[in-house]
């Protein structure tokens, strides 16, 4: 316990800015890469807990609890937003019979 | 105990890469659970006992399962997906890494935020975090309950069987 507190202190914030940039790349990398509807939805997953990491160590650094509630809140728009994602694929399926996003182009004509 | 920092940052990083490069949604699931967990061992490493106890229930136990549920239930896991054309997998890469270049650029000198001169480390534990949840953010806390409210009639409406086609 006492080592854990002391052990933040010795890394620089700056690192988890940079592992938590890299970790949105990716995401947003995955995104552009794949026409897999739900591989889609964990690349947005992926960015969203970038931003929960870089809030929560901001927050640790800086000593302020509202970063981890925010952190919380985060996680809560998450979770309802999964449902929904899900529930939208499992009626792409339904309906066109395959989850390839670039089917969905009929807003286009 | 530092390296441990840098281990759980490469094994997120790894395993963040596998989830968009490997061909089947199985095995995206099981990366992006492995990249949750050293997520989770980040939260604990900044003591925020709270945050990572709940990622794990909610991200690895929850979400997770349904993803897994739904690739299960529909019979996503072959291996025959389209891909997309080379030079848009090309321009995908170059488009990410070039975003990560701007962003590291931007970052950069700009974080170089000292510690709080009083220094608490037990901003993360249950106790405190719950008092500043129950209090100053009482009512955000309530209408997240009328969001997931929205959500379930969402999901049950989107998913009910006889919706007129799109």
């Amino acid at each position: 316990m006492k080592e854990i507190t002391t052990v933040i202190q010795l890394i620089p914030l700056e690192h988890y800015v940079f592992l938590c940039l890299a970790l949105f790349s990716i995401g947003m990398m995955g995104v552009l890469f794949r026409r897999n509807t739900i591989v889609i939805l964990m690349c947005l997953e992926l960015m969203l807990n970038s931003v929960n990491l870089l809030l929560a160590a901001f927050s640790a650094y800086r000593s302020d609890p509202a970063a981890q509630v925010f952190v919380f809140f985060i996680m809560v728009v998450a979770a309802a937003e999964v449902a929904v994602g899900l529930s939208i694929l499992i009626m792409m399926k339904r309906n066109v019979n395959s989850i390839d996003i670039n089917l969905l182009d009929k807003l286009k004509d | 105990m530092v390296f441990l920092f840098y281990l759980l940052g490469g094994v997120a990083l790894l395993s963040a890469l596998m989830v968009v490069f490997s061909k089947n949604p199985i095995n995206s699931v099981i990366y992006l659970i492995i990249c949750f967990l050293a997520i989770a061992g980040n939260y604990i490493l900044l003591n925020a006992q709270f945050l990572a106890v709940v990622h794990i229930i909610v991200y690895t136990g929850a979400i997770m399962v349904l993803f897994l549920f739904v690739i299960m239930l529909l019979n996503l896991n072959k291996e025959n997906e389209p891909h997309k054309k080379l030079i848009t997998k090309l321009a995908a890469i170059i488009s990410g890494a070039l975003l990560l270049f701007v962003l590291l650029g931007a970052a950069k000198g700009v974080a170089q935020i000292p510690f709080n001169e009083n220094f608490d480390p037990e901003i993360g534990l249950v106790g405190r975090l719950g008092k500043v949840l129950f209090t100053d953010y009482m009512l955000p806390f309530e209408v997240s309950s009328v969001l997931f409210l929205a959500a379930m009639v969402g999901a049950v409406m989107l998913g009910k069987k006889d919706v007129k086609k799109i």
